[in-house]
């Protein structure tokens, strides 16, 4: 979330699509109920089904799952023709003035560069005209044909009404009913909040969803405003620490990047990263990306990190494909080419598309070890639960360890919420059994191989022997140990460069936050985006002070929000070149004459010029990009895509299938489903009553939501002769689940290119293990292809069928 | 430090004080009090409260837990309630089904309680200690990771990875053992990594 659950209530308009807050994240979805009641806010829900969200919306428009970017793109081509745009912000803020190269075009679905047997483009096309300066080209006066502005506008003039409804079966009128609603926010004083979740990344062109509605805000000046935003209501309580602290194939803590097999050496991996400012004046903060990557270097590896060795590099290792995604995972297990997987409090079986693929895959294993506190599936993959789980044991000869773990109640330290709030916990329980923390599993694991290394030598075991260890206990690593890690500390004093006799830097101490940080390996930090938290201050992560001033509903004194305790990204785009405040009673940053001041931490230099330094300081540009020059795989502007199963053609480049820059594995491509034998448009989704695969564990859970089911239109059970509460086969072309009929009115069918279209809904939540019935799994039925951009998988889009059945047999 | 429970004390004292004398001074006339007597203690009031906050979705909304017995004094501890914290400033004491249900998690049936194997070709688990379990894990990561890794490509590029393990991180644990895991992982070389981000 660019902003808080709490800053919601600052809003006048609420945009639901891509999520489910009332059922999903019902207490966070209060705010927007807050809102209403005291702000006279309004909430529009886009979706396929009419969900308890929409039930409580001023307006609800239904679309066909996997269509946003044509209905988003819909909007924008609204705003434009009826200048419904905040235009001072837009051609501020934005990159509208900026020329692009004239060799880039796009034509029929596709843009330059596009080599099809690669599903790849050559994006050498999609980059700004620099000048002889050194600057990119600008046009002030938006007339050039290559700046942004004027391409945005030929992209998305095709985005009709007539287009947006014919793709998305919305009702042209309900269509143009939520374009008036948004457009309205395009004015100075009104903001509108988009709150998304998996509804938008679960889909081969996931980011781009996001993307578009991004630019939709920026265009309507809702970016760095009290009440606006780009609000992704992350799904686990820790998904948003466990990206910030880069648990991913690619990624270094804090968003720095692996280095890849092409950057052989630390002066050729920097200059890929050198982030020169792209127009003048701007601070473009990633100047300082050696900094935070030389003090990660030193919190991994201490003093084998020296200049020398150019601080450890050799110890990374070096990627020869973009990422390592668990979609990649189990296509090298089940190519046989894996032999080892650990899971942490993580349940692939369930959770992963393509059920059949990930049991032969796990089975092609020597050893699998499962971290849990609950008996998952994956760790029981191996067992025969009849049509369920069919399996043969003896046929399987992973070795399988299952260790226990604690849960949250037993166990200390800080999660990050979707707002980016650090919130310390404490534990109230002894574990259960022998049930161990996660960290303390983890160190042993380090310290066995350690003892081996020593012992027997091996494969290039310095970088684990070299492993900096600063704890008390070098078998328990404590929390708090770990947390001054994250934050920072002082390697070697610092002298004052304006005054020798004092220090800047103190060694053993604390930093007090990332802007302390040096590229000499006089510092370490493991996380500098979470510098700041446990600094010499104590446990900012700790703090629960309610204060409020003003009811803002910033909250500054409790716990601690990255980066440097912002609450609101790009906050400095609260005010305009002057530096006043947009709405003057929202105000959330003033410039005073000297420097930034407000409810918030600044998000720029204090003193930075309000008519100088652009507000989106991460970009080397300084403003924020409409066009996102050659950033993203497939595109500089989103584009409509058919999911890879869709019941209808592409009626904007009916030869496409799917996202044309979309990885498909070679013998995925047999698997997918056609919609001549599988008509039917099927979405996986979550009920209130359960958490993914955990709370069918939970007794009351079990009690409330005991069995699967699968949620069809009237209309299409009277087609099917299927009754409420039917016993029912739900089948892709990978495989399929027996459940029982929910009929509802909450599903009605769509027209889309002239075609009746009916919707499959079906929850995710149950499997062979735990409290409530057994199922064979959702997932048996989802696709194995991911988002051109981050491999999120397709689970929210493809092809089923559906037929009346018999209870199965237990 | 940082526990401020001060609605939940006086729910101490109301608890303590029906018992006792002191409904008097909290403003309860005698006919009141008389009844207060007769009322049994306030069940809450002997446990042990910790702030917490609930695992399941990223509203991260704050808990209240209620245990028997004080880790803090090194005593056993059994969580025997847990409710919305209604000093937090985003649900203000509210849980949905999920986290009303946070109890059942805590105590359910299917809890892992102790290491075990499940050998090559076997129908049945083994229970092992812990030092069984991890002296095995270890042997196998560490044979497959001499077996497997990868020094330099085939262009003699220093690249020191290994791809034939992988490691699937977690989300619902601490940034504090986000840390370590990724300590443990990237210093051998792994590349084969992600986590719940997709799911």
């Amino acid at each position: 979330m660019t902003n808080s659950w709490t800053d919601i209530k600052n809003t006048d308009l609420v945009i639901i699509m891509g999520g489910n807050a009332a059922e999903a994240h019902p207490c966070g979805f209060k705010w927007v109920t807050e809102a209403k009641a005291n702000r006279g806010a309004k909430l529009v829900v886009v979706d396929p089904r009419f969900t308890r969200s929409a039930s409580v919306a001023d307006y609800y428009a239904p679309i066909r799952q996997g269509t946003d970017i044509a209905f988003l793109l819909g909007v924008i081509n609204y705003c434009i023709a009826n200048d419904k745009v905040q235009w001072e912000y837009t051609k501020a803020f934005t990159n509208v003035t900026y020329l692009v190269k004239p060799e880039f075009g796009y034509q029929d679905g596709l843009f330059t560069g596009y080599d099809e047997a690669k599903r790849d483009y050559d994006r050498s096309t999609w980059e700004y005209q620099i000048g002889e300066d050194g600057f990119v080209k600008v046009d002030d006066t938006l007339q050039d044909p290559h700046c942004v502005w004027n391409l945005l506008k030929e992209h998305v003039k095709q985005y009709t009404p007539e287009l947006v409804s014919r793709i998305c079966g919305t009702p042209k009128d309900k269509f143009l009913k939520v374009c008036e609603m948004i457009a309205e926010t395009s004015a100075r004083d009104k903001t509108m909040t988009s709150m998304y979740a998996l509804g938008w990344t679960q889909h081969s062109k996931g980011s781009q969803n996001i993307r578009c509605m991004a630019m939709l805000q920026l265009i309507l000046g809702n970016i760095g405003v009290r009440g606006g935003g780009m609000n992704a209501l992350r799904g686990h309580s820790n998904i948003q620490g466990l990206t910030d602290i880069g648990l991913m194939s690619n990624l270094l803590p804090g968003y720095l990047t692996l280095p890849t097999e092409k950057e052989p050496d630390f002066a050729t991996y920097m200059s890929k990263r050198g982030f020169k400012p792209m127009r003048p004046g701007q601070m473009s903060y990633w100047q300082n990306y050696k900094k935070f990557f030389v003090s990660f270097q030193k919190s991994m590896w201490g003093a084998a990190a020296t200049p020398e060795n150019d601080f450890a590099y050799d110890y990374l290792p070096k990627l020869d494909v973009p990422t390592y995604d668990v979609l990649r995972a189990f296509e090298l297990m089940h190519q046989g080419k894996m032999n080892g997987y650990i899971c942490q409090g993580f349940n692939p079986l369930m959770s992963f598309p393509n059920k059949a693929k990930i049991k032969d895959s796990l089975g092609k294993l020597k050893f699998l070890v499962v971290m849990d506190p609950l008996e998952t599936e994956t760790a029981r993959f191996w067992e025969d639960h009849g049509e369920y789980n069919p399996s043969t044991p003896a046929d399987i000869k992973t070795e399988v360890f299952e260790l226990p773990t604690t849960c949250f109640a037993e166990d200390e330290g800080s999660l990050t919420n979707s707002g980016r709030w650090l919130q310390w916990h404490w534990p109230g329980a002894t574990p259960p059994g022998e049930a161990k923390t996660d960290a303390w599993i983890m160190a042993q694991i380090w310290k066995r191989l350690v003892a081996l290394y020593k012992k027997e030598g091996g494969a290039f075991p310095d970088p684990i022997l070299n492993l900096h260890w600063p704890y008390a206990d070098a078998d328990d690593p404590q929390p708090a140990e770990l947390a001054k890690e994250l934050n920072g500390y002082v390697i070697e004093d610092v002298a004052d460069p304006t005054d020798p006799t004092k220090k800047l830097l103190e060694k053993g101490k604390q930093v007090a936050s990332f802007a302390t940080l040096r590229d000499d390996g006089t510092t370490a930090c493991g996380c500098w985006i979470y510098s700041g938290c446990f600094n010499e201050q104590g446990n900012n992560m700790a703090r629960r002070s309610t204060d409020d001033p003003d009811g803002t509903g910033a909250y500054l004194k409790w716990a601690f929000s990255w980066p440097v305790n912002r609450r609101i990204l790009y906050n400095r785009a609260s005010a305009d070149l002057e530096g006043k405040p947009w709405d003057p009673t929202r105000k959330l940053l003033e410039w005073n004459g000297e420097k930034w001041t407000g409810y918030d931490v600044p998000d720029i230099a204090p003193t930075a010029k309000p008519d100088v330094v652009m507000p989106f300081i991460m970009n080397p540009e300084g403003t924020s990009r409409l066009w996102v020059r050659g950033m993203m795989k497939d595109g500089p502007f989103p584009v409509h895509y058919e999911p890879f199963e869709s019941p209808i053609a592409n009626v904007i480049a009916p030869k496409i299938r799917g996202n044309p820059a979309a990885r498909v594995f070679k013998d995925d491509w047999a698997s997918f489903s056609d919609v001549s034998k599988f008509p039917y448009a099927a979405v996986t989704y979550r009920l209130t009553e359960h958490f993914h695969f955990w709370t069918k564990h939970a007794r009351i859970n079990a009690i409330l939501q005991p069995e699967p089911i699968v949620e069809i239109s009237e209309q299409l059970a009277a087609e099917k002769g299927i009754k409420k509460g039917d016993w029912v086969h739900v089948y892709s072309n990978r495989g399929g689940l027996k459940c029982r009929a929910v009929v509802t009115k909450r599903i009605k069918p769509l027209i889309c290119d002239g075609k009746t279209v009916h919707v499959v809904g079906v929850p995710i939540h149950w499997g062979f293990t735990g409290e409530a019935k057994k199922s064979a799994g959702t997932n048996s039925l989802t696709p194995f292809v991911g988002d051109a951009n981050i491999e999120t998988p397709e689970f929210k889009a493809f092809l089923v069928n559906i037929e009346p059945t018999t209870e199965p047999v237990a | 430090m940082n526990i401020e429970v001060s609605r939940r004390h006086f729910l101490k004292l109301a608890g303590a004080g029906a018992a006792g004398s002191a409904v008097g001074a909290l403003g309860f006339e005698s006919a009141e009090a008389m009844v207060a007597e007769h009322v049994r203690p306030f069940k809450l009031a002997k446990t042990t409260e910790t702030r917490n906050t609930c695992p399941y979705c990223s509203v991260a909304c704050g808990v209240i837990m209620y245990g028997k017995g004080d880790l803090k004094k090194g005593e056993k501890a059994e969580i025997i309630h847990i409710e919305g914290d209604a000093d937090h400033p985003t649900n203000r004491g509210t849980l949905c089904p999920k986290g009303a249900g946070l109890l059942d998690f805590v105590q359910a049936k299917t809890r892992t309680k102790t290491p075990r194997v499940r050998e090559a070709g076997s129908s049945e688990w083994k229970e092992l200690s812990w030092d069984g379990a991890l002296d095995r894990i270890a042997r196998h990561i560490k044979n497959d990771r001499d077996a497997n890794f990868v020094a330099t490509n085939k262009d003699g590029v220093t690249v020191n990875r290994w791809t034939t393990t992988g490691f699937l991180a977690a989300s619902a644990t601490t940034n504090e053992t986000a840390f370590m895991t990724y300590k443990v992982v990237r210093s051998a070389g792994m590349l084969v990594f992600d986590n719940q981000a997709r799911v």
